[in-house]
């Protein structure tokens, strides 16, 4: 629990003493059959509809079902922006998770135990404070031998609710809409379980805990995870076809669109595998309303051929990368930042493309829209690098105005005088394509190709026409730069140390300035969501810093800087940019960034780097 | 968080930069069937005697016969020598890559039911590297004329084996002769589930036309192979299926059923250069007509409601 509130004691009545928190750090450890995420989605949900706490959350999925799955939820009264470094508090239901994460938590934290199942070690009774609850039998006496294991995550529930003070009506509302439609008996046994968890005598836990209130949020909030995020974005966004192959953790994205998009009158077909799935999205936005495609790890680099050709012809695509940790089959359900380079530069031939990536759950909504959008009006494919981690993390953000935000995309089918796709005197050499079905009263009707072509689309070898059309893909994306606006630092623009993170590294470099200038270091962040092309303005923001460290989730490669490093240093030339890099296929904690950009600026100034 | 880039301002609908008078749109009953003049594009590339002219030249007669206009034609191929044939059609048309047509038609198909959707192709696009492609899109029935214009050999790339070169033939690759055991078309076609399945030659023009009429009127995946003699790689390949050269064209036995599989199966089975015609045809629901089927359950539910209500319920859930 933050350092702030161990002297903010306030009396609690009888029983327990009340100590007064900003935020909590909870790590959740049982098996995936146990419904420990619904514990994740219920108490994201109260964050939703809470004006005090905000809270954010992140999950492991485990690989095998029925196996060892763990969430953390970090609940808190300011902005969260990671999901904590070190637990707080371990709540265990079996030896193993307790074994397995004791570690996860700071010292003299709290290990709150199913007694059933779990026999604590002396040797760490004595660094962390451990409380045994007998979750297991105490719900079998409240609901009876059946229910047992559907009543053990709301029992926790109610457990947390009490330590933590949250607030009861909300969450019994919660439950009651969780489980209607459902037989009368399962709301009521989740209820008893719930109100049997909160009314447990915890005399022997010291303290209770209770958050300080935080600055109001105004208007509604939705929840939900980065995957939701991102599909109804592209549905907002006036997306109507989509064509997918399942791979973890993009296949989220593909069942919604399944299931959604049939109620907007439009379709996602599961193909044989990814070439068809984005030669279909391909066709489709030929056919005039700009289509989605997905993928992640391998099933991204079968995609790169096609895109080259939706470079090639300049046709407008969103591919949706949620990147996991390659090569190869690699880790399907970690985290990892290490598809930069195939989205930017994978496929042969110089084949420009836009790539962005976005910051946070609620980014993925508006980044969906906004690659809708550069796609139309560039005439181009985009790619939206998103991760594992905000795919599967739950948040609560403002509600969008949808009245406003939802667009008609759908194709105009006006006859025409005449047209030439690849214009060469097109305004910024922009290429605009006609819907089939649309009438060209000169009778010469466009051809979309992959060939080298005329302006018309028909094949040439002409080198001259080579040199221009490759410069007029690549001249509009020059002018989509310099659209964009040049991004703010977090913190002063001056200082020592400037750390410059790229798509979900936002939440971590942000807290990571805050921590480090609590402490006194010179450090500013710079976060990018526009990859390829990058805004301008990029330079002189690094003229304020001795070092510009670049924090992602990939491999420093052969020279000492990851993926993003390598194109600010093939863009700005500058040696002081230097990479934080690992590869364990986990989020960043704070105190890792700090520790790392510290003794890096030191080997530095000692010429040791 | 607060750091959102705004939301890209929101566009008009897609048009054209061209920005002349646009003349009235003639009324369909009153245009006539486009000439060859007004269909023909680009001067074709293939070598002089290639039976892809032929081809080219039926497609032309199909689409007067027809009366399909202009913009309703849409012509998409992968690659190879016959792949090229979108620029010699006067139409809109797509050029993809190697083997991956049928997906970007089945594309076009689904999204786009109002259009004519032909795909034209050559034996190493559909049946090697395109091979998974045809077997889904057949099964799945996606509404489409597929037309494969089979010499037995890769052209483009001058002569190498093919999945449909017979054992035997000395390609740049099998010097000694093809060893591997030839694809069946038809065959793959019938079990692969294609409900329209029909064999021509492209040296007999008016069977050629009666097989793309009643493809094109067929309600579904509807395939043609069409042997198309390479005479630069492979010349004379098909002279036993030409009576002009001494061959015998042989049409489907009398009272053929076309809806028996096994029947099908069995004359696609005869030693070459077997039967010309309609092997099979069945109708089932198209992918297209199952697609639409969701939808309309689907906007059931959600009847009268704009697009932005329909989201909104959505999030009303996710509070
Ligand atoms: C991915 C890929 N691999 C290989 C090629 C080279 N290639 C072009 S056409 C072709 C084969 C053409 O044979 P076929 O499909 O029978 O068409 P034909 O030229 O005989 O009409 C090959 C191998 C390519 N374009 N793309
Ligand atoms: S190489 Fe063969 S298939 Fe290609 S154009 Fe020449 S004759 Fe036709
Ligand atoms: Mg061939």
């Amino acid at each position: 629990m933050s350092d702030t509130t161990t002297a903010a004691v306030s009396g609690g009545g009888s029983g327990p003493k009340l100590t007064k928190i900003n935020e909590a750090v909870i790590r959740i450890a049982g098996n995936s059959q146990d419904g420990i995420q619904a514990i994740g989605g219920f108490l994201a949900r109260l964050a939703g509809r809470s004006e005090q706490e905000v809270m954010t959350f992140m999950t492991i999925p485990s690989t095998i079902s029925g196996g060892p799955s763990i969430f953390q939820v970090r609940i808190g009264s300011g902005e969260v922006l990671s999901a904590g470094d070190e637990a707080d508090m371990l709540l265990c239901f079996y030896q193993h998770s307790y074994e397995d994460h004791i570690k996860s938590i700071k010292l003299g934290g709290i290990v709150l135990y199913d007694s059933d199942h779990v026999t604590p070690k002396p040797e760490w009774q004595e660094t962390y404070r451990h409380v045994g609850v007998a979750i297991s039998s105490l719900v079998v006496e409240a609901i009876g031998g059946t229910g047992r294991d559907k009543g053990k995550n709301i029992y926790a529930m109610g457990l947390l609710a009490k330590i933590y003070d949250l607030n009861v009506p909300k969450l019994t509302k919660l439950i009651e809409e969780r489980f209607t439609g459902k037989d009368t008996s399962v709301v009521a046994n989740a209820l008893t379980c719930f109100n049997a968890g909160y009314s447990h005598s915890l005399e022997n836990l010291l303290k209770t805990y209770q958050f300080y209130p935080a600055e109001g949020k105004t208007g509604s909030q939705v929840v939900m995870n980065g995957n939701e995020a991102l599909t109804f974005g592209l549905i907002a966004a006036g997306v109507r076809f989509g064509a997918g192959y399942p791979i973890t953790p993009w296949s989220d994205i593909m069942e919604s669109l399944r299931r959604e998009l049939p109620k907007y009158g439009g379709m996602f077909i599961q193909t044989e595998d990814e070439i068809s799935a984005i030669s279909m999205a391909i066709g489709a936005s030929y056919g005039g309303r700009v289509a989605v495609t997905g993928s992640s790890g391998p099933g991204i680099s079968l995609k790169t051929e096609a895109l080259g050709w939706a470079s090639m012809a300049e046709m407008p695509l969103v591919v949706v990368d949620v990147q996991r940790g390659g090569p190869s089959t690699g880790m399907p359900t970690n985290v990892e930042q290490s598809d930069l380079n195939i989205a930017c530069f994978g496929g042969h031939g110089d084949s420009p493309r836009v790539v962005l990536a976005p910051a946070s759950v609620e980014d993925c909504f508006y980044t969906a829209i906004e690659a809708v959008n550069i796609a139309r009006k560039y005439s181009t494919p985009v790619i939206i690098l998103t991760d594992q981690g905000i795919a599967t993390r739950i948040e609560a953000f403002p509600e969008p105005d949808l009245a406003k935000i939802c667009q008609d995309i759908s194709p105009d089918f006006t006859t025409v005088a005449e047209h030439k796709p690849y214009d060469l005197s097109a305004p910024d050499g922009i290429t605009r394509h006609l819907a089939p079905g649309t009438r060209v009263a000169s009778g010469k009707y466009p051809i979309a190709t992959g060939l080298e072509h005329d302006e018309l689309g028909h094949p040439t070898g002409s080198p001259k026409l080579h040199m221009q059309m490759t410069a007029k893909r690549r001249n509009k994306l020059k002018k989509l730069g310099t659209d964009l606006p040049t991004p703010k630092t977090i913190g002063p623009n001056e200082g020592q140390i400037l750390l410059v993170g790229w798509g979900s590294a936002l939440g971590p470099i942000t807290e990571a300035v805050t921590r480090g200038r609590s402490v006194g270091d010179a450090i500013s962040g710079l976060h990018l969501k526009h990859i390829n092309p990058l805004p301008n303005g990029l330079g002189e923001i690094f003229k304020g810093f001795h070092h510009v460290f670049v924090v992602e989730l990939n491999d420093e490669g052969l020279y000492g800087y990851g993926q993003f490093a390598q194109v600010l240093r093939a863009r700005y030339a500058d040696p002081k940019i230097r990479g934080i890099n690992k590869s364990d296929g986990l989020t960043w904690k704070i105190k890792e960034i700090l520790d790392r950009a510290r003794t890096l600026a030191d080997a530095v100034q000692q010429g040791k780097a | 968080m607060s750091t959102l880039t705004v939301p890209f301002e929101s566009l008009a609908r897609t048009t054209s930069t061209v920005n002349l008078p646009v003349p009235a749109p003639i009324a369909d009953a009153d245009r006539k069937g486009l000439t060859k003049k007004e269909t023909a594009a680009d001067h074709p590339t293939w070598c002089p005697g290639c039976g892809d002219f032929s081809v080219l030249a039926l497609y032309f007669k199909l689409i007067e016969k027809r009366k399909i206009w202009h913009e309703k034609i849409t012509t998409i191929a992968g690659i190879g020598c016959s792949s090229r044939f979108p620029y010699f059609v006067q139409a809109h048309g797509a050029h993809f890559i190697h083997g991956r047509a049928l997906p970007f038609a089945s594309g076009v198909s689904l999204s786009r039911p109002d259009l004519h959707v032909f795909v034209f192709g050559g034996d190493g696009d559909a049946f090697s590297i395109g091979g998974n492609h045809f077997n889904h899109t057949a099964r799945k029935n996606i509404k489409m004329t597929y037309c494969v214009m089979d010499n037995f050999v890769y052209g483009l790339t001058k002569k190498q084996t093919s999945p449909t070169s017979p054992i035997g033939f000395k390609s740049k690759t099998d010097t000694w002769g093809a060893v591997d055991q030839p694809i069946n078309p038809m065959k793959q076609a019938v079990s692969a589930g294609a409900t329209f399945v029909a064999r021509t030659s492209a040296t007999n023009p008016n069977h050629v036309l009666a097989m793309m009429e009643a493809a094109m009127d067929h309600d579904g995946f509807s395939f043609i192979e069409c042997l198309s003699e390479c005479v630069e790689f492979f010349p004379g390949a098909f002279d036993a299926s030409n009576p002009r050269k001494g061959g015998k064209f042989e049409n489907m036995p009398e009272g053929h059923d076309v809806t028996d599989e096994l029947a099908a199966y069995k004359l696609a089975g005869e030693p070459f250069p077997g039967r010309f015609g309609i092997f099979y045809k069945v109708n089932r629901p198209t992918k297209n007509a199952l697609e639409a089927g969701i939808n309309t359950a689907a906007q059931a539910k959600v009847a009268g409601k704009k697009d932005w209500e329909i989201l909104q319920a959505t999030f009303n859930r996710m509070k």
